[in-house]
């Protein structure tokens, strides 16, 4: 119990840690990087907690894939220029104390919240176990994902479907200028448009590039 | 303070989650850094999410938890997708010059 409160600590001190550099670091480049610590970091108490699937899950999307591909677009962009001040514009200032206010009073919220449900404990005994110990929990997330979930899990594809082909449509643009393999034109080609035949004369030989 | 239950995974939400907001009201730089908040509001969730599960002995937190990790991967993909056409016709994605729709 002891070596779960050490992991448990370890791992969320890194995760706000993280957190916080992600939104307060100059460095656009540098917060991806954050992003990409705290995934992991949150990931591995996933790990700890029995959710092992989850966590795997998680750094294979995050980490893998979303966190790649923020950190192509960030240096696809130009962002270098502005990576030096911190608060860009003098009227960007002006919401800076709603902000943290609001960020507070959110906070504080959701804490009461906690708290509420902290000195309720017999919440705890409504349990539906579907989990059983004998069996792991892939094992167990399969079996109730392909059966009980399985039409929600065929929209979340078609939502991937969506997303993939959404963002292709939105970033091609079509150059003018540049030359392409064209294959419809290419089998298209008939015998008229490609070869010719022509009388040669005696002597004279043929001029092609005419 | 050794005993670690529910209301510690909740409380490392509630955190990450006012840091996620926090990020989103108090950005002085560029649209990507709003996005990857918005990502750390969605990990939050997912940290409410799984540890309700796992206290609960239910599985379908974990299932949402694998829903809105889809969502939020098609979320960001069509954000940054957005972002590099706006940056591609105005050349700039500075929050405070992002201001055609006049806001």
């Amino acid at each position: 119990m002891i070596a779960h409160a050490i992991f448990f600590y370890t791992f969320s001190i890194i995760a706000v840690v993280s957190a916080i550099m992600v939104t307060a670091s100059k460095n656009t480049v540098h917060s991806v990087f954050f992003l990409i610590l705290d995934f992991i970091s949150i990931s591995c108490l996933f790990i700890m907690i029995g959710a092992e699937f989850l966590g795997m899950i998680m750094l294979i999307v995050y980490v893998g894939a979303v966190a790649v591909l923020f950190l192509f677009v960030v240096m696809m962009l130009n962002v270098a220029q502005q990576k030096n001040q911190w608060f860009a514009a003098k009227d960007s200032s002006k919401h800076i104390p709603v902000g943290l206010l609001i960020s507070t009073l959110i906070f504080v919220e959701i804490i009461i919240v906690i708290g509420g449900w902290k000195y309720k404990p017999e919440i705890f005994d409504i349990n539906n176990s579907i989990t059983q110990t004998s069996i792991s929990n892939t094992h167990s997330l399969g079996r109730i994902l392909y059966t009980d979930y399985i039409h929600i899990f065929q929209i979340s594809g078609m939502i991937l479907l969506v997303a993939m082909i959404g963002a292709i449509v939105l970033t091609f643009r079509q150059r003018s200028g540049v030359k392409r393999q064209s294959y419809i034109k290419q089998i298209s080609r008939e015998r008229a448009e490609g070869v010719e035949v022509i009388e040669v004369g005696t002597n004279k030989g043929v001029r092609i590039d005419d | 303070m050794t005993e670690i239950g529910l209301g510690h995974y909740l409380s490392l939400g509630a955190v990450i989650f006012s840091i996620g907001v926090i990020g989103i009201f108090l950005n002085r730089k560029n649209i990507i850094v709003i996005l990857m908040s918005i990502e750390l509001i969605l990990l939050a969730v997912n940290i409410n999410l799984v540890s309700f599960s796992i206290f609960l002995g239910d599985l379908a937190g974990q299932v949402f938890t694998l829903f809105i990790l889809t969502v939020a991967a098609a979320e960001a993909a069509i954000g940054l997708a957005i972002i590099v056409v706006y940056f591609r016709n105005s050349g700039t994605i500075r929050v405070e010059e992002i201001d055609k729709l006049k806001g």
